[in-house]
């Protein structure tokens, strides 16, 4: 097989990488080129370390920066009722199909610190399915997975949460939904009360049960094409016949191998179903 | 050697930029182009519809993966920093780069990374900073730096700090920028 010949920088990114994912195991080896550079030099600024070879040889005895570079490089931005839109559609396309079976699971991947868990606790309460409902919460990282668990957040955040939650069609007073206590809020115990949270690495574990439902969203946009056909068959072959597939606003599975497998529930909002 | 790429970055006054460049591209025009307009976080795909009245070039709003195909134009879609890899756009909810996402910055920044000096980045009127570090990447990558003359444009402040920032190849009024980028990737052999 011919090498591949890389540009000098690109060579120091890739050895970072394979360095990684040799010592400790992290794979983002088939991760999306331009945004993992882009973390990797505001990394560098931020540990005030000049060029990706210093930080490669740094990582590989520095077990401690390794574990701070692997933070620094997956992203958690989430909010509650984040693209509010996406809740309505669920709410009109997806519930009425819920509502014909008698226990639902549903697998929300990549969950970050839970904020997209609890809204979907919410709706599924409001739409009186939750009693029946299991949701299976996972992510890699588990920091982000113990401030999901407590289902505290910041009191400050409550007015952006507020107005996503009307217009993701609320149909209660959203502070019924927590408790503030000096500068926090904590979320009401029974939105955890069917949430089991728990770690698991879209990149390297394979299925664990099979799902009505499974939610991921602006997860795989960080992924390469290879790695996202990976992940696409980890879902397809963990959905029940008819399952429903939500992905993010921009995610589609139009350039995947999954393309036909499944049909257009609510195209805008990108929620699909398997065909069979 | 051919140039592959235009990104063209504005923020206010972009859309009647916009309407006026896009508009004067032929339909055969050899190059993709990827447009970053700073717009509202919840803003839907009229956007894309509103330019798509006026050009003659299929206009997307960019999902994850899309392959660069020339002779079509791409947006940014709200709320996502649009990325260039080589062939294909990828997208990011990261942070806010100079308060912006999408950020011009973040896509010219990336398309110098990806197709070097077969690309060509454009910056038009708008009312900050962002697009300037991403200019100066790509011109130091040796791709092709065009600024909107800013008596021409709605708002001068972000064309006047790139050109006080960079040594650019052209400073050209609103309506010469596309008859130039006609040139330039007819006078490269498309």
């Amino acid at each position: 097989m011919l090498a591949t010949i890389l540009k000098p920088d690109d060579l120091d990114v890739h050895l970072l990488i394979e360095g990684l994912y040799h010592r400790y195991g992290y794979d983002f080896r088939n991760y999306a080129p331009a945004s993992l550079k882009r973390r990797i030099q505001s990394f560098l600024r931020t540990e005030q370390i000049a060029t990706v070879a210093e930080l490669q040889a740094q990582v590989l005895t520095d077990r401690a920066c390794a574990e701070r570079l692997l933070l620094g490089l997956t992203v958690n931005t989430t909010a509650m009722f984040r693209d509010p839109s996406f809740y309505v559609a669920f709410r009109q396309q997806v519930v009425p199909l819920l509502r014909t079976y008698p226990f639902l699971r549903i697998w929300h991947a990549g969950c970050s610190t839970g904020q997209e868990v609890y809204s979907m606790a919410i709706l599924l309460q409001e739409e009186g399915l939750y009693h029946r409902c299991r949701i299976y919460a996972t992510d890699a990282n588990d920091r982000v997975l113990q401030i999901a668990r407590q289902g505290i957040y910041p009191y400050k955040q409550m007015q952006d949460y507020t107005q996503l939650y009307l217009k993701a069609g609320g149909q209660r007073t959203f502070s019924e939904y927590y408790t503030a206590k000096y500068n926090n809020v904590i979320l009401r115990p029974a939105l955890r009360e069917r949430v089991v949270f728990g770690e698991h690495n879209l990149v390297t574990d394979g299925s664990f049960n099979e799902f009505n439902v499974i939610i991921c969203r602006n997860v795989l946009i960080y992924f390469n094409p290879t790695l996202q056909n990976q992940v696409h068959g980890l879902f397809y072959n963990s959905l029940c016949k008819f399952g429903i597939l939500g992905l993010g606003k921009q995610e589609t599975i139009r350039f995947t191998k999954y393309e036909t497998a499944y049909d257009d529930l609510a195209k805008a909002e990108k929620l699909y179903r398997r065909r069979n | 050697m051919a140039y592959e790429l235009i990104v063209i970055g504005t923020s206010l006054g972009g859309l009647s930029a916009l309407k006026t460049l896009l508009g004067a591209l032929p339909q055969d025009f050899s190059a993709a182009l990827a447009v970053v307009q700073h717009r509202h976080r919840e803003s839907d795909q009229g956007l894309g519809n509103f330019l798509q009245q006026f050009t003659v070039l299929p206009v997307h709003e960019v999902e994850d993966k899309e392959c660069i195909q020339a002779g079509h134009v791409y947006l940014a879609p709200a709320d996502y920093h649009l990325l260039v890899e080589y062939g294909y756009f990828s997208l990011s909810i990261d942070e806010p780069v100079s308060y912006a996402r999408p950020s011009i910055d973040v896509l010219l920044e990336s398309a110098a990374d990806s197709y070097n000096e077969r690309v060509i980045g454009v910056i038009l009127t708008g009312a900050n900073q962002d697009g300037v570090k991403g200019l100066s990447t790509l011109k130091a990558r040796g791709g092709v730096a065009i600024v909107q003359d800013p008596d021409t444009a709605e708002s001068p402040v972000l064309p006047r700090a790139a050109i006080a920032a960079i040594a650019v190849d052209a400073i050209l009024p609103l309506s010469q920028i596309a008859p130039r980028l006609i040139h330039l990737c007819a006078a490269t052999g498309g």
